[in-house]
This record gives structure tokens, C-alpha cells and sequence, in this order.
């Protein structure tokens, strides 16, 4: 049985924050995944920063920038996995990465570097499932989840997307780029039905999730949420405590508060 | 005979679909209107229709007699895309998408643009045609054109600066493509070049061809045959593969030039072709210039409809197979080549198509005058005198910049 579905049978919603390796720093993305963790993150998704993440908001964008001013990059990302697990986080990472840094890398490279590190999954948001199949096929032989996304716009495509899905299906909320949204347009609820109905595996909603009621209300039809950019604003809020050694500490346990606003809204 | 793209918008191993998930339904309606309408006498007349009746095609052939006779090599012929209605190639794609998207119901357009000839061309179809438009452009270039803002503005498009990365047409496109994200239900997205997801270089493509099946047409009338060789700017690639494409089952020698900015031993360049690697740009499997960890790098050219580090997969697969051959030229060369055709033609040519002259008068001199050369002029230079009036004013060596074309080379 998959994790994420024996999270659902123990009466869990799934919440999985998402974070950028690098932002602020290194030391801060390590200690940021065992915050979440204890504020009850199911997996991290950990952001692999990118020069030109077209699936992102302003906010997202904005924490690659730091980052890869940081000088974070791929191989460096999953290395951080390894050190969040010696600091005692035991949920899945799975990894947000664009294409074109996997590709670069090489995908022996980039396997060998998934195995070593032990990372767990993977989610490309611009390698759709035309694109994908090589990629899927392998992280299946590797025991890796490979998510899929779906669209209110997948329509004709949304029941093989989801059948070729593993771990659980990103279910993007509404048209449009990362970031927090103020309202939702009331066909989500009717769409994420849509996609329960044919999905095998447990559907989290993500894209524009900013507060534990909005988490709530998603909750009531699907499994659970993915959290990003409010998750990342905070940070940016907090980015000078996060850096500086006397503050971090108080810093990490407000980001853990905040992230616990949205799983205690379950 | 392969015809590209195959079935999933590949050029050989280039092209295809790398985009959100959000995107993939509004590409595939695209590309099916699109069919639908290429197999429609009536969208087929009514385009070139408006090509002749509003653009002002046929364009013009110009046999470069001055420079021909100075340079002693190759006759040089001039096909004049600067004639065009709002002065460039651009008008030609813009038409032809602005009758898909009425086609398709949609209203509203989205375009991005580098030096503004596509958001000029946008910003006329779309007053033409009683549509919405937004331009998306880099702050940078914002700058670098004021004529063409004022121009679009004018036009009633809004023009949406761009502040991210380089501020150039890179991050326009990207802040254009995240838009359509938004908006895809009843937006139409207006790319300007082959560049893009399946199915735009192909749509882009088809409505280029125009220039090259016009030139090999008046080619013929004027001497009897095809020119020996062919040479145009690349940038995105849109006048160039415009121009090819009719000739690439000819025995013509097809050429392109891209920009080689500061020296493509420097890294301030827009050689794509020449000094990038293959990778994914803006939905594209295609060749860009990158890192060793995939993060996209800042072109550099003076030309600001040049300096995209991306480029047409077509033009990838084209490189790969040796079909046309890709050299560079730089912001120097360029603006000599432009200095000498405006004095000893009177044709002030941007500074994209600057590029492709300079490569064609050294590559004419070489060449003998029983043969010929035919160069895309792309697009007209006025946009481009506030550029030409801060270099000479200082960030290129004014004496060196003025002691061009006096002929002898």
C-alpha cells in the first residue's frame, strides 16, 4: 500500500508544504523540513530553484532568485536530503523540479543522484504525460512516486493522467501560476470530485492554498493540500531571523506554528 | 520525405510540448484549428487577401546594385520585408494569427515582444480586427524602444513591463506564458516567433513562408533561377525559417546569422546555435544558451529582437542535419553593415537584419558575379535610431563606427 493512501486510512489529510532548497540558505531548508515535519507535513516538496519556473508565481519566483543567488542548484538540492534525515526527518522528500536542470544532468545522473540521496519522489510541472512516459516508467522500476498534475483544463486527459499517476495525484486547484489566492472559483469543488471519481490514489489539491480555512473547505472534497507560496511568503517574512543564528531557532518554530494552522484546520 | 513536425512536434529530436499541464488542452485546440483552418479555402484567401490588401505584398525585390558593385563579388538581392505594413516580417504572422483567433472565437490577445515588432504587429492586427491586447515586454527593452511602446500604445494595446531577470524578451515570454496560464480559456496567445510549444514554431512557420515562396517566385522572374546562396538574421528565428523553408529542397545554400553580441568568445552573446546546448526553453526541446546545471542564461546583443537565448527547433533540427549552416555576427559587424547600406543603398535596415548583411557582403566578396546572393531584410531601422544614437554617442567607438562603408573592405 502507498504512504500517502495509508495516511488517508488512518483518517490523515495530506498536507505537504512546500519548500526552495537554498531559501534562505542551506542550513535553513534543512531545519525548515524537520519543522514542518513536526508541525505534521505529511512529505516535503522540496523546490529545486530555476531561472524560468513557468508554473510559478511571483512569490515562488522571487525564492529562486535567492536561492540561486545562494548558488543552489540540483546536485546540491538532493544532497540536503541526506542531512535532513541525520537531523531526523523521516517523511517522503519528493522533489519539484523543472525539466530542464534533469535533463542536463542526464538521467543516469539524475537517477543515481535520486538513489544516493534517497530522495522519494518526483514532480515535474512542465513535463506533461505526452512528454513523460520514459521518466514514469523508471521512477516506477525505482520505487520513486512520480506525481502527476491534473488541470481544471485536462478534461479529455484526466483519466489517464491519473491512472498513470503514483503516491498521489497534484490536483491544481484553477487556471493559472503558483500563489496565494483570495477566493476559489466554485467549480473546484465539482473538478476535484471529477478527478476522485477516476483517480486510484489519494488527490491532493494544490495552487493558491493560503490559509487552514481554504485547506479546510478543499479537505472536505479531496485528500488533502500542497502549500507553497504562503509557506515560502512566510519565510520571506522571516528571512533575516532565519539567517541569523540567535533568532533562527524562534523563527523555525513560527513556520512551524504557521504550518500547523493548516493541518489543525483538518 | 520526412515532413516536420511529426506527430507530437518534434523536428527530428526538437520541439515538443513542455509546458504546465494547465496548458496541454488550449495547445491541442489550438493546433486542431489550426488544421482546420490551413485546410479551409476561405481562411487561405481571406489571408492573403488582407497580406495584399493591408500589408502591401507583394514585397519587393531589391537588386543592391551600389553594394554589389562596391563589395565586386555576387549580385546582392534585398528581399524587403521592411516594406511591410508596420515595417517588418511580423505583420505577416500577426495577420494570419489574428484570423485563427477570430476563428476560434477568442477576442482577447496575449503577444511577447523583443524590439516591438511583434508587439507592434499585435497591437495593429488587434486594432484592426477589434480585439483586446496586451504586450508583454522586458523593462529593458522597454527602454531600448520607446518608439515602438508609444507606437503599440497608440495602437490602444497595453504595454505590460516586465521587471524579472534580464527584463528582455526572455522573461516577456515567460510572463506572457504564465498570463495565458491564467487566461487560457479565452485568451489568445500571439507568439511572434518559431519558438514555443507544439503547435506554434509549425503555425509561425507556415505563415512565414510567404517571404521565401514570394522571393524564389521573383527570384526566377527577374533571373531566370534560384540565388546560390541565402542568408537571414536568427533570432527566434522567424524571418530565416520564412525564407528557407521554401528553398530547403533546392540547391541553394541557406544561411543563417545570429548575433555575436560583444564576440561569442565573450559571454555576451545571442549564439544560440553556435555556442548553445540542447535544452528546454518555453515549452521548446530546442538549442539555448545554459549552465551546466540547466539554469538559462542572459543573452546579450544590441539588437533587442535578437537577444533571446533560445531558438526555433526547427532551426536546431536544421543545424543538426547540416541543412543550413549557422554563423554569427556582431554588434560591430552589424552596425557596419548597416552604416554602409544606408549610404550606399539609402535602406536603413534594423539592426536584426544588419546581421544577416554583414555576413552576406563578406560572404558576396568571396563569391563570383556570375552568381548571386539574396538577403532577408527583415524589418525597417527606424525603430532602432535611439539604439544607433546611444552608440554613437558613446558605447561603441564613434570613430571606428564612422569609418565604415566607405567601400573598401
Amino acid at each position: 500500500m502507498n504512504y500517502f493512501q495509508s495516511l488517508l486510512d488512518q483518517n490523515k489529510k495530506l498536507f505537504i508544504p512546500f519548500i526552495t532548497a537554498g531559501d534562505p540558505d542551506a542550513e535553513a531548508t534543512v531545519d525548515l523540513a524537520l519543522a514542518l515535519q513536526k508541525a505534521g507535513a505529511s512529505a516535503i516538496e522540496l523546490g529545486i530553484p530555476y531561472s524560468d519556473p513557468l508554473a510559478d508565481g511571483p512569490v515562488i519566483q522571487r525564492a529562486s532568485g535567492r536561492a540561486l543567488k545562494q548558488g543552489m542548484n540540483i546536485v546540491k538540492a538532493m544532497e540536503l536530503v541526506p542531512q535532513m534525515r541525520e537531523n531526523g526527518v523521516e517523511i517522503p522528500v519528493i522533489l519539484f523540479t523543472y525539466y530542464n536542470p534533469v535533463l542536463q544532468l542526464g538521467e543516469e545522473n539524475f537517477f543515481a543522484l535520486m538513489r544516493e540521496n534517497n530522495v522519494d519522489g518526483l514532480l515535474i510541472p512542465d513535463l506533461p504525460f505526452e512528454e513523460n512516459e520514459r521518466i514514469r516508467t523508471r521512477c516506477k522500476a525505482e520505487n520513486l512516486y512520480f506525481i502527476s498534475m491534473v488541470a481544471p483544463t485536462s478534461s479529455s486527459r484526466l483519466k489517464k493522467i491519473a491512472q498513470a499517476s503514483d503516491g498521489f495525484l497534484y490536483c491544481v486547484s484553477s487556471l493559472g501560476v503558483t500563489g496565494e489566492r483570495k477566493t476559489f472559483d466554485q467549480n473546484v469543488f465539482q473538478f476535484i470530485n471529477e478527478v476522485k471519481a477516476v483517480s486510484p490514489i489519494p488527490v491532493a489539491v494544490g495552487f493558491g492554498i493560503s490559509s487552514g480555512e481554504q485547506a479546510r473547505k478543499m479537505n472536505e472534497v479531496g485528500d488533502g493540500v500542497v502549500v507553497g507560496s504562503s509557506i515560502i511568503r512566510k519565510l520571506e517574512e522571516l528571512h533575516d531571523q532565519l539567517l541569523s543564528e540567535a533568532d533562527r531557532n524562534e523563527a523555525l518554530q513560527k513556520v512551524e506554528a504557521f504550518a500547523r494552522s493548516f493541518v489543525q484546520s483538518v | 520525405m520526412i515532413m516536420y513536425p511529426d506527430i507530437k512536434g518534434r523536428y527530428g529530436d526538437f520541439g515538443g510540448k513542455f509546458v504546465p499541464e494547465t496548458l496541454m488542452e488550449p495547445l491541442e485546440e489550438l493546433e486542431n484549428a489550426y488544421r482546420e483552418a490551413a485546410a479551409d479555402p476561405a481562411f487561405k484567401e481571406e489571408y492573403v487577401h488582407l497580406l495584399k490588401e493591408y500589408s502591401g505584398r507583394p514585397t519587393a525585390l531589391t537588386f543592391a546594385e551600389n553594394l554589389t558593385k562596391s563589395i565586386g563579388g555576387a549580385s546582392i538581392y534585398l528581399k524587403r520585408e521592411d516594406l511591410n505594413h508596420t515595417g517588418a516580417h511580423k505583420i505577416n504572422n500577426a495577420i494570419g494569427q489574428a484570423l485563427l483567433a477570430k476563428r476560434m472565437g477568442k477576442n482577447q490577445l496575449i503577444a511577447e515582444t523583443g524590439a516591438g515588432q511583434h508587439g507592434v504587429a499585435a497591437a495593429t492586427v488587434a486594432a484592426k480586427f477589434g480585439m483586446k491586447c496586451k504586450v508583454f515586454m522586458g523593462a529593458e527593452d522597454v527602454e531600448r524602444q520607446q518608439l515602438n511602446v508609444f507606437r503599440m500604445e497608440l495602437l490602444g494595446a497595453e504595454v505590460v513591463p516586465v521587471h524579472s531577470g534580464n527584463k528582455t524578451l526572455k522573461d516577456a515570454t515567460n510572463e506572457a506564458i504564465r498570463y495565458w496560464v491564467q487566461h487560457c480559456e479565452d485568451h489568445f496567445y500571439m507568439i511572434g516567433s518559431v519558438v514555443g510549444p507544439h503547435p506554434y514554431p509549425m503555425i509561425v512557420r507556415d505563415f512565414q513562408k510567404v517571404i521565401g515562396e514570394e522571393s524564389k517566385k521573383q527570384f526566377a522572374e527577374r533571373t531566370g533561377g534560384l540565388p546560390d546562396k541565402v542568408i537571414a538574421c536568427v533570432g527566434g528565428g522567424s524571418n530565416a525559417i520564412g525564407m528557407f523553408h521554401p528553398f530547403l529542397h533546392d540547391d541553394v545554400e541557406l544561411i543563417g546569422v545570429e548575433a555575436a553580441g560583444k564576440g561569442i568568445d565573450t559571454p555576451l552573446h545571442a549564439a544560440t546555435i553556435t555556442k548553445g546546448t540542447s535544452g528546454v526553453i518555453h515549452g521548446s526541446l530546442t538549442y539555448l544558451i545554459q549552465d551546466e546545471f540547466g539554469q538559462i542564461i542572459e543573452p546579450y546583443s544590441i539588437s533587442a529582437g535578437l537577444d533571446y537565448p533560445g531558438v526555433g527547433p526547427e532551426h536546431a533540427h536544421l543545424a543538426d542535419t547540416g541543412r543550413v549552416q549557422y554563423i554569427s555576427a556582431t554588434d560591430q559587424e552589424a552596425l557596419d553593415a548597416l552604416h554602409r547600406t544606408a549610404k550606399e543603398e539609402g535602406l536603413l535596415a534594423a539592426i536584426e537584419s544588419a546581421h544577416a548583411l554583414a555576413k552576406a557582403f563578406i560572404i558576396a566578396e568571396t563569391m563570383s558575379p556570375e552568381q548571386s546572393i539574396l538577403v532577408c531584410l527583415s524589418g525597417r531601422g527606424d525603430k532602432d535610431v535611439h539604439t544607433l544614437m546611444k552608440a554613437l554617442k558613446g558605447e561603441v567607438d564613434q570613430d571606428e563606427l564612422l569609418s565604415v562603408s566607405s567601400g573598401s573592405k
